[in-house]
């Protein structure tokens, strides 16, 4: 009866009133409009592109770049092209982001697990700190570190002295640094194969034990295939596979050595420091939404609290940490853009220079939107994969 | 417009032929007329005048105020003074030409602009006028706008902290190097650098209160860019006289005002106030003796301040005493560099040398104002 007098209803009512078709209607408009403003904007920017002189081409990327780039991770000088030099800048921000990334994970575990202690201490200053760097620019806290801290350090003249030799100066921080010698490639080689051969005895041997129950010693084995092999490489690469690099001081600055450079080691400690309270934050959630019971009865079984954390509260935690965390690291990525205010240069620093050396502002900044999109596209895939994976299974 | 007519003309025809169709009755007299029509248009024509001509201008006299890209942090081309009034050799530029185009040289609106942002707002058509310290090349005269005339000719030198002991660029093999991006002082270094077979660490800013602030620290060994904005710099530490612009010059950098292209009304007004300025200060026209000059014996004189004769006003859209007023307001070239570099400049003192009058010694020169 109510079916019939469903369909009966739906008979009589008239199109322009019939709730489906109305939606449907809604959202083609509403698709056609956003189009239409979509179609509109790139051709209106085309046409004035064109009638400006300043045609959406990039043949301009083979040009000489004739600009210097203080420091990078792939040879550089002014007379590579502009290619090059986005080059550079896309290599400086992945080493930096990523380098970020990784200490602010670290850093943020540590102060998210402080803040929830039981010392009291522990977790005020653990407070302390969040509140600090979540309450104030990261800008801000750039300045303060480079122009606050790094450029308050001794003269290069007065370097403090460390052990390595290491020297510490406003110039940045110079340690001794083992580099390949030529024939420490072999060396180089050899140990790679052991550490692949061990990896694969380890794990093939203690397969077998775990099915079969025999003794295979996996651990002592596969170090002994590992030390065997490097050792090898050692000899066959006659003894000296690496020469010290030490820094010495010629002229104006420290010629040798690995030097990190006070613009790099401001922007990193900065993006540390301030993703880190982000972070931390992150990980104090997703803790307390482990339930109590939880840990309760991880104590009752005997773990310790170590274990508790680790084996216990922490896989489950995961869960609600990693989609907030994702986004973390996404801001970290394209804070970076901030370093040319502080000296250092990377993609955004490189491309603002090309602008204005090229006179290319349009195809620039389309470079440059693309290539933090795809790095946040990138880095989002492979943690949404990641975090797919430590899901509950739900069956 | 004519577009629009014969867009016009043609759909007439088309709906006196449908008519015609319509009606079954051929009425050929009927398209002949139309034809007449569409030889009319020529006749309605305005006079030939480049496309885009008076667009700035018009868009200038329609807001009342001239919008000028400037710096905000060098010392004498373009800073705050105490009261936080944005002032300077540049910044006066601009206020001349909003004398000369409203009488007020209060007309303007100052965006403080950075040395990367030059290029951008000169294309986009953001700014009218660009007046901060810009060194004109060809390449940014054919890629940005229009160069009007070269108000200040600079060239670019080292900055030394006095015990580095560098004197030649032969010193500074290996030298930490401050330099601000995006400018040519960042390509003169590193072709100089280069053809020498020296090499130095770059360390580069934007902004150029970041680089010398870092050079001061002794992050560098050696600052670098234009000599004038050297001195204006190193007149504002804390201790100047630790600090030595080295005796060596390693480009031309002529500074010059620029607007963006398209407008060739709106170019020939800003060149004419610069022009005017020039002029003004070879007649020996100042901002206090003007009133006296307008009766001066001198027809040239006269011209210029708008008394007798067509300097070209007529055309450009201005009043006969447009120059005349830009120099009341900010006074002749002389009196300009002067206020701010003079032996006693409220900025800092910088010998003329190339910025003499050409009847001086000097490069300051500008076609006749007649």
């Amino acid at each position: 009866m109510t079916i019939l007098s469903n369909t009966q209803a739906s008979e009589k009512i008239p199109l322009w009133r019939d709730e489906r078709i109305l939606r449907i209607v809604a959202q083609i408009v509403s698709a056609v409009v956003v189009l239409a403003f979509l179609f509109w904007g790139v051709t209106n920017f085309l046409r004035i592109t064109q009638q400006r002189g300043m045609p959406l081409t990039y043949n301009f990327l083979r040009e000489p770049a004739g600009f210097p780039i203080s420091e990078g991770f792939l040879t550089y000088d002014p007379t590579m092209s502009f290619g090059r030099a986005f080059l550079v800048g896309l290599i400086n921000t992945l080493v930096v982001s990523g380098s970020g990334i990784v200490l602010a994970s670290i850093l943020g575990l540590i102060i998210g697990l402080a803040r929830l202690s039981s010392n009291w201490l522990l977790s005020r200053i653990a407070l302390a700190y969040i509140e600090f760097h979540r309450n104030i620019p990261l800008l801000v806290l750039m300045f303060l570190w480079y122009f606050g801290v790094f450029a308050k350090l001794p003269s290069v003249k007065e370097s403090i002295a460390m052990p390595g030799p290491s020297y510490l100066s406003q110039r940045g921080l110079y340690i001794t640094f083992p580099r390949l010698t030529e024939t420490g490639s072999i060396f180089l080689i050899f140990s790679g194969i052991g550490v692949i051969l061990a990896f694969a005895a380890f794990y093939i041997l203690r397969h077998i034990r775990e099915n079969t129950g025999r003794e295979t010693h996996f651990g002592l084995t596969s170090l002994g295939l590992f030390l065997l092999l490097t050792i090898a490489g050692w000899f066959l690469s006659g003894g000296e596979p690496f020469w010290m690099d030490k820094p010495s001081m010629q002229g104006f600055n420290f010629q040798g050595g690995f030097r990190l450079s006070p613009e790099f080691t401001a922007l990193l400690v900065s993006l540390t420091m301030y993703t880190a309270a982000f972070i931390a934050e992150v990980v104090r959630s997703g803790i307390q939404a482990v339930h109590r019971g939880q840990v309760e009865a991880a104590r009752a079984l005997g773990l310790r609290s170590p274990q508790v954390m680790s084996l216990i509260v922490l896989p489950q935690a995961l869960r609600v940490i990693i989609p907030p965390l994702i986004s973390q690291y996404l801001n970290l990525t394209k804070n970076s853009s901030l370093a040319l205010t502080i000296g250092f240069q990377e993609l955004f620093a490189i491309s603002k220079i090309t602008i204005n050396q090229a006179g290319r502002a349009v195809p620039v900044f389309l470079m440059v939107m693309l290539t933090y999109l795809a790095i946040s596209l990138l880095t989002s895939l492979v943690l949404n994969v990641y975090n797919r994976k430590v899901q509950f299974v739900e069956r | 417009m004519r577009k629009i007519l014969i867009l016009i003309v043609s759909l007439l025809v088309i709906s006196l032929v449908a008519v015609a169709c319509a009606s079954q009755a051929p009425s050929p007299e009927k398209v002949v007329e139309t034809v007449v029509v569409t030889v009319e248009v020529p006749a309605e024509q305005a006079p030939v005048q480049p496309q885009g001509y008076g667009t700035i201008a018009n868009r200038v006299r329609e807001r009342g105020k001239v919008v000028c890209g400037v710096h905000t942090e060098l010392l004498g081309f373009g800073y705050l003074d105490e009261n936080g009034r944005n002032i300077g050799f540049d910044v006066d530029l601009c206020r001349a030409v909003a004398a000369a185009m409203f009488g007020d040289p209060e007309a303007v609106e100052l965006v403080p602009i950075t040395a990367a942002d030059r290029g951008p707002v000169l294309q986009t058509g953001e700014v009218d006028m660009v007046s901060r310290n810009m060194t004109w090349t060809s390449k940014r005269d054919a890629e940005w706008g229009n160069f009007t005339w070269i108000t200040f000719y600079d060239g670019q030198g080292f900055l030394v902290h006095s015990d580095s002991g560098i004197k030649t660029l032969q010193d500074m093999d290996g030298a930490s190097i401050c330099v601000t991006t995006g400018t040519t002082t960042e390509k003169n270094l590193a072709t100089t650098f280069a053809d020498a077979g020296l090499s130095y660490e770059a360390v580069t800013f934007e902004e150029t209160s970041a680089v010398y602030g870092a050079y001061e620290e002794g992050r560098c060994d050696v600052a670098t860019s234009d000599k004038s904005q050297l001195a204006a710099v190193s007149a504002g530490f804390a201790n100047p006289k630790d600090h030595v612009i080295l005796d060596i010059t390693i480009s031309k950098e002529p500074l010059t005002p620029a607007v963006p292209s398209g407008d060739d009304q709106w170019f020939d007004i800003v060149k004419s106030v610069m022009w005017g300025l020039i002029n003004a200060e070879e007649y020996g026209v100042t901002s206090s003796n003007i009133e006296e000059m307008k009766s001066s014996d001198n027809a040239n004189i006269r011209t210029m301040l708008g008394e007798e004769g067509d300097w070209g006003y007529s055309v450009l859209g201005l009043e006969p005493d447009s120059l005349a007023k830009a120099v009341a307001a900010v006074g002749n070239y002389g009196e300009l560099y002067n206020h701010y570099f003079g032996p006693n400049g409220i900025a800092f003192t910088l010998p003329r040398g190339l910025n003499s009058l050409w009847s001086e010694g000097g490069m300051i020169y500008a076609p006749p104002i007649k």
